[in-house]
This record gives structure tokens, sequence and C-alpha cells, in this order.
């Protein structure tokens, strides 16, 4: 490959004055254009803008959305499609609760029956649909043309309110309606059928026939060059989007999973990246601290909100303030030899506490901040890939939480991303690329994904990758957590996902549903055998999370398991781990 | 399998039968082809139980496990919670035992009430067809839930799906012999029609597969849709016999049992807006000695199997069959398979469809004490330890327990100088027939609903108390404190707490509003009516309040309820179940 080639003073001038014409997210698209040029060798220059190409394999198809519990919506549905049919154009019938959402912005022809249920409510299985059509993530429909049919009872006070709400929301976004919506009794299928008359009559006078070759729109692959990521100095301007708390009622721990949404749809990230949170303290910590030391300067306050690290407390802290308040048991601590007493001292405290411990009058507030280190950004795997979720960045984040002797602490960004932040609150944050735990370029490697608790997030990202992109390749996720009825983290999407076949196998682990400890390394030996005929057969091993415990339990598991199937002795299977991580097959992003 | 009869084709020809099992399978509802492809009731159970990713099993398999007596259920109280935490529902699995006759041992009480501690949600629910019901279990939990069972030699066979169900005997505490009669033939009964598929020992106890299977009665598809059998001993039709598929009404006489009359094709569920669908009674079609009943339920079964509709499940009832084929052609059908006719039906006669609180003592000199259980919901709470009492008396009673069909329990055959025993133990518990329960309340039935019941558009065993006490002032209101009237509510159409022939019938439709029914017999003799459709508490209670103040003024001496409203025309009576929605 050449070096960095160098561009005439002309050429330079030229570049400047054309790029005043785009905007920066414009810029970054064009970037990826020439970088798919350059890789095609300049193939498909000509026409420069978009190409059109003659594809008889993608007619213009009318998308009829059903909403059903009892399936008269889907039966009528199939008329419409029959309908559609006998007069030679392409539809198809879609139940809402399958539809992928994603696919709703290049619609042009959509038709919906619903029904309603309880007290003016969509059908539960449709549910999900409703709530994203009137979610800040519904996109634009100016494209499309719409008719809703509703089915409900009259003798309910909230009649066919679903295909009311359904009717609003796709003229809401932009969508134009084609037909009047009509409401059907329960004695639907008269007024149905000539409604299905109508509505197909009205939309096929705007479609191409199925039979005749039809014009399929294709842009050139867009190639991610330089990402416009920010980084730690100059983060990018972000708000909280969604924020759900993914453990059930009743467990004991609280994960949450954190939509950051981006200024705009660019993609930034590749999955397995970081990305970097820029956080504040509590101001409720900082007061404490405040209090304490008698500090009355309100500069003095907003330095240790922003810009000191008030969480974690060091051996440095303890001896610099252990003299500075002259604090004789402080300073014994920080003697020599006192390292299991200093760090029994420090496992569960935070700077708070110690100042509270030994409290001070009359320090100077520059004294003090001068002990903490500077705070800065936390980093979390990312949990979406940038393809599946533009214009956001997904988080699950674990709250940190521990009692130390005087009340109960928080880690600062815990409890910044998943408490203190309002709804819709600004944030910036930056992407920290990790290429040492990205997906294999051949997407039919094989793929082990090993992750404990939030450890599974960036195989999140990896497997909706994967789905949008197509990809097939085999993967395994070894998952684990606490309690499958509370703690399984994402566990809806991981079913869907080994039904749609982007993942291939999922084995869990829930350490507290019996009375022995069960964790992820127990099920990696149960699965030795299959385990090790995966790694022979070129697949890459990811392990992602816990590093005290999980990670080495991982390691020695997977020693044994060469060792035991590969019949080698415990020096060679050692061996051959090591090999792994030398050829870039045993990827590691733990904490 | 055992061959369909020969007379079959010669009673009607294909073309007449367009919807029974003599079509093709794929012309046929999907739960048919689930029950032919399943194996004997085996389906893809085993492969379900095993799967870590999900405490549910999947789809086909909620219909075989059914013939387990287990449904698939999740808590909808928090179904959208969780799915907005990316989380499925909260599934587990509701566990009906089968009990013919409600009889189960002190020993065996223990044991139940363990399970429910350590394998479900530490309640027992009593339904109102004489068994427990466990709710809240989950799936890994399931296979040792059914050891338990067997170990106390109980077990969850048949106790739904489409086969003959649980088995109902009156609990009738006054005539000991017909009592023992009674309840040996319904246990015949029960085993005789019990699925013989090795399929529930296989997936269950783990055991080796014991060569083919055959259903000799039932064959490969078993019955187009349950089936019901309840066995009644007047005075009492507590066990609404009306109500069942085949009701055996007990003939005593000089003391001893002489024999049943014989009801056919009474069932409750209907639909909400499907006219064909209505609840049904059944119809007296003769007298048999007790010999014979095993052999006339069997044929009637059989008759069920051949002609019930396969085709619309919301039709697959015996009564549809009946009312379409007509009773002569099912007493000529059922006549030409027993090779005998029935005789004459013998007089008989009715006075109540509830239960008798406290102590009886019966003809052996044994003593019997019925403990009214809230809704039928045995367990512990702040002012009454249900669970608790009755676990103390089972570790103390030397007698047995009945399950009634009205969601109470007797505690049955103590002897005189026990009575003592009970007694303290119910007070010490806070029970017993010093609490102020109005009898309306005793009287009524809910079913289980919401949150765990998959069916339920409404409330009802959380919500019925609370109606029922507003129900209560009104009738102080109106002078009709000591007025009986039977108030049943079911949180859907499908009549699992029999609502359909209380003088009162509430059945659910959405979230806080319900159809109102009113005019049923008031020992369960005469369809109700739907009086209102789809109203709410505040208009219940407004048209209560109006039907009461009329019926104080108007009534006749001994007039119930129930008959009142007819005769006043607020609605009118339903002769037979095909006129219930006219």
């Amino acid at each position: 490959m050449q070096l960095i080639p160098t561009l005439t003073a002309d050429q330079m001038a030229r570049l400047s004055s054309f790029a005043r014409e785009f905007s920066p997210s414009q810029w970054v698209w064009i970037s990826g254009y020439f970088a798919g040029l350059a890789q095609a060798g300049g193939a498909g220059l000509a026409p420069a803008q978009t190409q059109v190409v003659a594809s008889s394999s993608a007619p213009e198809q009318a998308l009829v959305l059903y909403g059903t519990e009892t399936g008269n919506a889907k039966g009528l549905a199939k008329k419409v499609v029959e309908q559609f049919a006998s007069r030679g154009f392409e539809a198809r019938a879609v139940d809402m609760e399958a539809y992928k959402t994603r696919e709703l912005k290049t619609e042009k022809h959509i038709i919906v029956i619903t029904a309603t249920h309880g007290e003016g409510d969509p059908p539960d299985p449709a549910r999900p649909f409703f709530e994203f059509l009137s979610s800040k993530k519904a996109p634009k429909l100016n494209q499309a043309h719409f008719a809703v049919l509703g089915l409900g009872d009259t003798s309910y006070e909230f009649f066919c309110k679903a295909a009311h709400d359904m009717d609003a929301q796709l003229e809401t976004l932009g969508a134009v309606r084609l037909l009047d919506r009509v409401d059907c009794d329960v004695d639907y299928e008269e007024t149905a059928h000539a409604w299905i008359e109508q509505v197909v009559e009205a939309f096929s006078t705007r479609m191409e026939p199925a039979s005749s070759p039809s014009l399929h729109v294709e842009s050139p692959h867009a190639v991610v060059g330089e990402l416009a990521h920010g980084s730690e100095d100059q983060p990018l301007h972000a708000t909280l989007g969604e924020r759900v708390l993914l453990n059930g009622r009743g467990s004991d721990k609280a994960t949450y999973h954190i939509e950051v949404m981006l200024e705009n749809d660019d993609p930034i990230h590749h999955p397995g990246d970081a990305l970097g949170v820029v956080v504040e303290n509590d101001v409720a910590l900082v007061e404490e601290i405040v209090h304490a030391l008698g500090f009355n300067s309100n500069g003095a306050a907003e330095k240790l909100r922003r810009e000191c690290e008030l969480t974690i407390l060091t051996p440095k802290f303890i001896k610099a303030y252990g003299e500075a308040a002259d604090a004789a048991e402080l300073k014994a601590l920080s003697a020599e030899g006192n390292r299991d007493a200093l760090n029994a001292y420090i496992n569960n405290r935070q700077i708070v506490d110690v100042v509270r411990e030994y409290p001070v009058q009359g320090m100077a507030p520059d004294l003090f901040t001068g002990m903490l280190r500077p705070l800065k950004p936390r980093l979390y795997s990312i949990a979406s890939s940038a393809e599946a979720c533009p214009g956001e960045i997904h988080l699950t984040v674990a709250e940190v939480v521990y009692e130390s002797p005087l009340a109960k602490r928080y880690g600062v960004a815990s409890a910044y991303l998943n408490h203190r932040l309002e709804e819709s609150a600004a944030l910036r944050v930056y992407v920290e690329p990790n290429t040492r735990f990205r997906l294999p370029d051949d997407p039919q490697t094989p793929v082990i994904m090993i992750g404990a608790g939030t450890g599974v997030a960036p195989y999140r990202a990896f497997i909706q990758e994967r789905e949008v992109r197509g990809q097939e390749g085999r993967s395994w996720l070894f998952f684990g957590d606490r309690r499958f009825r509370t703690d399984f983290l994402y566990q809806a999407e991981w079913q869907q996902y080994i039904k749609d076949g982007y993942l291939t196998r999922m084995d869990v682990a829930f350490s507290r549903d019996q009375e022995r400890k069960m964790y992820v390394q127990h099920r990696l030996l149960e699965h030795g055998k299959e385990i090790f005929a995966w790694l022979e057969e070129g697949a890459i091993l990811y392990v992602c999370g816990d590093a005290k415990h999980m990670a080495p339990d991982v390691h020695n598991a997977l020693i044994r398991i060469v060792a035991e199937q590969g019949g080698h002795d415990e020096e060679a299977a050692r061996e051959y781990v090591n090999a792994l991580t030398a050829d870039k097959r045993y990827k590691r992003d733990v904490y | 399998m055992s061959a369909k009869p020969k007379t079959d084709e010669t009673v009607l020809t294909p073309d007449q039968r367009p919807h029974d099992v003599s079509q093709p399978l794929d012309k046929l509802d999907p739960v048919e082809k689930i029950k032919a492809d399943g194996n004997y009731l085996r389906g893809t159970i085993k492969q379900s139980l095993e799967d870590r990713l999900t405490y549910a099993v999947r789809d086909n398999d909620t219909k075989t496990l059914k013939f387990f007596g287990i449904y698939q259920q999740d808590d909808r109280d928090i179904r959208d919670e969780r799915r907005h935490q990316k989380l499925e529902p909260a599934y587990s699995f509701m566990v009906r035992l089968r009990i013919p006759g409600g009889v189960i041992t002190p020993k065996q009480w223990l044991k139940l009430d363990e399970l429910a501690r350590t394998h479900a949600n530490g309640t027992l629910r009593i339904t109102d067809r004489q068994t427990f019901q466990y709710h809240g279990v989950l799936k890994p939990n399931l296979k040792s839930l059914m050891q338990g069972f067997r170990d106390v030699g109980l077990d969850c066979i048949a106790a739904c799906g489409d086969v003959n169900r649980g088995v109902l005997a009156a609990p009738n505490t006054h005539l000991s012999t017909v009592h023992a009669d009674v309840y040996a033939i319904a246990c015949a009964v029960s085993n005789h029609l019990r699925p013989q598929t090795s399929a529930y020992a296989e997936i269950w106890y783990d055991e080796k597969p014991t060569g083919p299977d055959e259903e000799p009665l039932y064959g490969p598809t078993y019955l187009p849709r349950k089936f019901k059998i309840a066995f009644a001993v007047p005075p009492s039709n507590d066990v609404d016999v009306y109500a069942h598929d085949i009701g055996f009404v007990a003939i005593e006489e000089k003391g001893k049992l002489a024999g049943f009359n014989v009801l056919v094709g009474g069932g409750m569920g209907r639909t909400d807006n499907a006219n064909q669908t209505y609840p049904r009674l059944g119809s007296l079609i003769g007298f048999i000695p007790p010999d014979r009943v095993t052999d006339v339920a069997e044929k009637t079964v059989t008759i069920q199997r051949d002609y019930g509709d396969r085709v619309n499940r919301a039709h697959a009832r015996f009564k549809y069959t009946l009312d379409d084929r007509g009773l002569d052609w099912f007493k000529n059908e059922l006549h030409q398979r027993l090779g005998y006719t029935l005789d004459a039906p013998r007089p008989f006669s009715f006075d109540n469809n509830t239960d008798r609180f406290g102590w009886v003592q019966s003809d052996d000199g044994l003593w019997h004490y019925t403990l009214f259980v809230l809704t039928g919901r045995i367990k512990d709470d702040a002012g009454t330890r249900v669970m608790s009492a009755l676990r103390a008396i089972a570790g103390q009673h030397t007698g047995e327990f009945r399950l009634t069909p009205n969601q109470n329990v007797i505690i049955s055959k103590v002897a005189g100088k026990d009575k003592a025993i009970i007694e303290a133990l119910l007070a010490e518990h806070h029970l017993g027939e010093a609490n102020e329960i109005s009898f309306r309340q005793k009287a009524a039935i809910a079913c289980v609903a919401l949150p765990t019941c998959g069916l339920a558009m409404a409330e009802a065993e959380r919500y019925l108390p609370s109606l029922i006490d507003k129900i209560d002032r009104l009738l102080e209101k109106t002078g009709l404190s000591d007025q009986p009237i039977t108030i049943r509510m079911t949180g859907c159409p499908n009549g699992c707490g029999r609502p359909y022939i209380a003088e009162l019938g509430f059945s659910g439709r959405a979230p806080g509003k319900y159809n109102m029914y009113l005019g049923g017999g008031a020992h369960g003799q005469r369809l109700n009516k739907l009086y209102r459709e789809n109203i709410g508490e505040e208009q219940i209670l407004e048209e209560l309040t109006m039907l009461f103040t009329r019926y104080a003024a108007e009534r006749a001496p001994g007039e119930p309820f129930g008959d009142y409203v007819i005769r006043a025309g607020f609605v009118p009576e339903v002769k037979e179940g095909r006129f219930f929605n006219d």
C-alpha cells in the first residue's frame, strides 16, 4: 500500500473550496464515498451521483401491517394481499409484532388494519410498534401514503381507538392519507371487504405492477473512513435518550440500559469500541465535603463538582490529607508495612468519608483540591451498532454502590447516568476506539463471546451489526448473572436473535438460582468438546467483563478444555491458549 | 386405537359430517394437528423443558401441556414493565391436580402444603372443580413438583386438555354410605377415562418408554374439546350438575344408592359476540343402575369423540354436538353403542347449590366441619391464617379433607371426641364460626382471572369480595339482609366460575367492565340472561339499587331473586341454552 499521497497546491485549493459547500456530516459521508471508490479501483465513478439500476427482483410493494390478538385483522390483511396480487401488484402482510421498524422509512404504501382492546389499547402484540411510532425514534414518512382500517366493538367506550391513534400518528409523521379511515364493529366482514376493494384500487393506481421491471435506486456503498467521534479534550454534545432499568422487580442489582442521542446520524463507532462519558460529581456529595471542611467559596464547590475525583480514594490522598489534618491514624496507615490495613481502609470509603472522619477547619481550598486527582471521563463498552441504531449509542451501566461506615456511596458515572441526569439532559461523550475488540473481517469466521453482567454489552453491538448486515456466521454467546428471572440482561433480544439465526447458540449461568454457584466458566466446561472444535475451526474468542474473577476463571477453564479435549499437558495447553492471543483470536475487554 | 364403531357410516354419510374426525387433518383446527403430531402427548415438551434461555415452553407444547394439568401463564400485571426492560414476560405455570371427588388424606395435605411453599407462590387455590391449583410454578421446578405429587399418590394427568377432566362428586356430609359409594364410582370413572399414554411418566418421572403407546378410548387426537363429568346427591346441587357434559344425579332409596339419573350436554363456555356459542344445561335422558355408570360415560365420550366439531373449537363442546344433531339422534346412537336402553328417569329435587358451613354429623356418627375459604385461596394474611390453620389441623387430623365445588374445604370424618381439637386450632388462627362473613360472600364463586390467567379480560378473584361487600350494604338498606343470592364472577366469557347459572352473574369484558346477567335458578336449575353489557361498578350498583328496591317491595313470599327478575320482566326466562343469546 502506498504511503500518504501529497496533493498539489492547486488540488488542495480546489478541495478546500469544494469542501466549503458541504456540512461536516457530509464530509464524513464523502470520505467514505472516496474510500469506497478507492477500494473498487475507481469502478462505478460514472455516473458520479446516485446509480439507477433496473431491477426486477425488488418491485414496489405495498405493506399491509396488522395488529391482532384474535386473528381477524390478519385474515383481512391476507385478503388485501390477495386482492393486490389478483391485479398484478405486489404486497406483503406483516404482523406489527414482527415488523422490522427500521424498514419503515423506506415504505411508500402503508396499509394498516388494527383491532382495539381493553380501554382503547392496541392489541397486546402490537404495542411495541404503536409505542415506536409515537416515540422519538419514529422516522419521517413524507414519501409514504397510507390508509387505516379499525376493528372494534361499539359496546366499548373507546371504540376503535387504536385505529384512530394510528391514523393520526401516520399523518403526524408526514404520510399522506389516501383513504379515510373506516371503523368496523364486531360484524366487520361486509364493511371491511368494501374498504379492501377501495384501498386496493386507490393504492394500485400509484404503484408499479409487479410484472414489469421497476426502478430500484441504490446508493453507493458508504465506507466509514475517519470518524468524527470526538475526544476527551473535544467531546461531542449529546442528550440522554431512553433510560431503562434492565433488572426485573425483585432483583438486588440495578443495571440500566442508557441510550445516548447524538446530534446526527453519522456513524462514529465500530462494535467493540467504548464510549467516554464526561461526568460530574453529585452536588450533595460536594456539599458534604464543603460542609465538613468549612469551605465557603462557590468556586471551590464548583471545582470539586466538575474537576476533582471524589469517589476513588488513593494512598496518596490518605498520606497528604493525614499530614494536612495531622491525623495520627491516617499517618499510621501511610507508614511502611501497613499496606493491608491501608487497603482495608480504602476499600469501602470515598474522599468524603475520610474528610468527615478527620475534619479540619481552615484548610485552604486550593491545598485540598491539590491533593485530589483530576476527574476523568469514564469509559463504557458500547452496546449498539451504529449501522443498526444510527444517531444513538447504547450503554449498559451497572450501579456501583457500597456501604461506607458513614453512608451509602455511589460510583460517580453510574449514578450520573442512571439517576442524576434528567430526562433529555445534555451530556458530553466521545468514542474511544478499541481496535483489538472487533468482529472478524470475514463474517463467516465463528465467534465465541463470553461475558458476565454488563460484559455482555459489546456482544449486543456485535449481533446488531451482524443482523443489520445480514451476516449469519456462527456465533455462540455465554452469559452469566445472578438470577434468571430478573437479571437476564437483554433476554428478549437474544431470544429473537436466536430465532432469526443471527445468534447461533447461547448458554447462560445464573449463580444464585441453585444451591451450587454456577458461573460462565462452568458452562464453558460443560461444552468443552464443542468449544475446542470451534477453536480448531478458527473461531475467535471474546471475553468481556469482570477482570478480577470472571476473566481468570474463564482463562483457566479454557486451558483445561484445551488440555482435556486436545490431549495436551497443562504446559502445552497454556501455549495453545497463548498462541490464540498472539493470533488475535483471544480478545479481552476486561475491567 | 380401537376401531370406530362400524355403525358410523351407516348413520351419517361423510358429506353430512363436514366438521368431525372423519375429515382430513388439514381441514381441522390447528390444535388437532398438534395432537396428531404430538405422539400421544409428547410433543417437544422434553426439549422445551431443557431450554435454559426461557421459562416458557414452545407454542405447540403449551397446548400439549394442558393434558398434564399444566397451563403456561405470565404475570400480566408486569407484562408491559418487563417488555420495556427487554425481559421476557414473567412466565410461570399453573398446575392443576386430578383429585376425583376432591378427597385427600391429611398426609397428602401436608405434602401439598409444603410443595406450595417450596415450588409455587406459597398459596393453594381450591377450584370449583374440587381440586387444587398451584400458581407461579417456574419451569425448572415443574418436574420435581410433579414428582412430589407422585410421592403421595397424586397426579395431574387430564386435569386440563381435550379429555375427560377431573370428576366431581358431591362432598355430601350427611349420608356416609351414599358418599362412599358415589365417591368410589367417581374415582372409577376418572380412572377409566384417564389417558393411557406413558408420556406422563417419561416426561415427569424420567421413566424409559414402555413400548408403543395407544389410547384405546381416545385415539391419537383425543377429544375435540374438554369434557366434564359430575355426580350430585340431592337435595344439594353443590356440584352444579346441570353444567357438565355428563351429570349423574344419585337416586337414594332407603339410605342406599339405587342408581343415577343421567343428564347430558351441559357446559358453560361461550364467546362474546359469537351468537352460535352459548351456555347450556344438561338434558335429562334416563336412569341407570350404579354398575352401568362407567359404560354410559365411556360410550357418551366416544360419541363426542367421533362426532364433535374438530374444525371450529368454539363450537366443539359436546353441547353443540347434541343441539346440532338432536337429543333423539344422541339417545339412539348411545343405545346402539351400549346395546341396551336407559330406564325412565326417577323423581328427584334440589333445594340449593351452595355449602353449609360449620359442623354437620353424618349418619355414621362422625362429624364434618365446612370451613369457608374466601375465593378458594388458601394462604396466610394479616387477619386470617387459613394456610397455617389447615396445616396444623392436617398434622392432627385422622379423617380426610374434602374440597367442595364452591371452593371451600371440609375437615371430614372427625370423631366427636376430637371436635374440640379442631375447634381450638381454628380459634387459634382466628377462624371458625365466629367470623362474620355474609352468606352471599360465602356462596359466591370467582375464577382466578388476573394477573395469571391468560384468558382474563377483567379481575375476578381479586375484585369480587369487595363488590359483594358493596352489594351487601345495598341489601341491608333495602331490608334484604337475610336474602341469599348466588353471585358469581369470571374474568372472561369462558365460564370457569359457572357464572351463567348464578342469580347474579358477571363476566369480564375489559378492565373494570363486566356483562351483568340476571335470572339464574337459585339452585343451578336455570340459566340466567344478559341484562346489561360492558358496565362498570358504578352502573352495576345503580342497577342493583333499583332492582333490590323493586324486589323488596314486590317479591312473593319465599320467591328467590332469580325468579323475581323474570316474573317482573327485567329479563326473559332462558328455557334452553340455544336461546341464551336471543
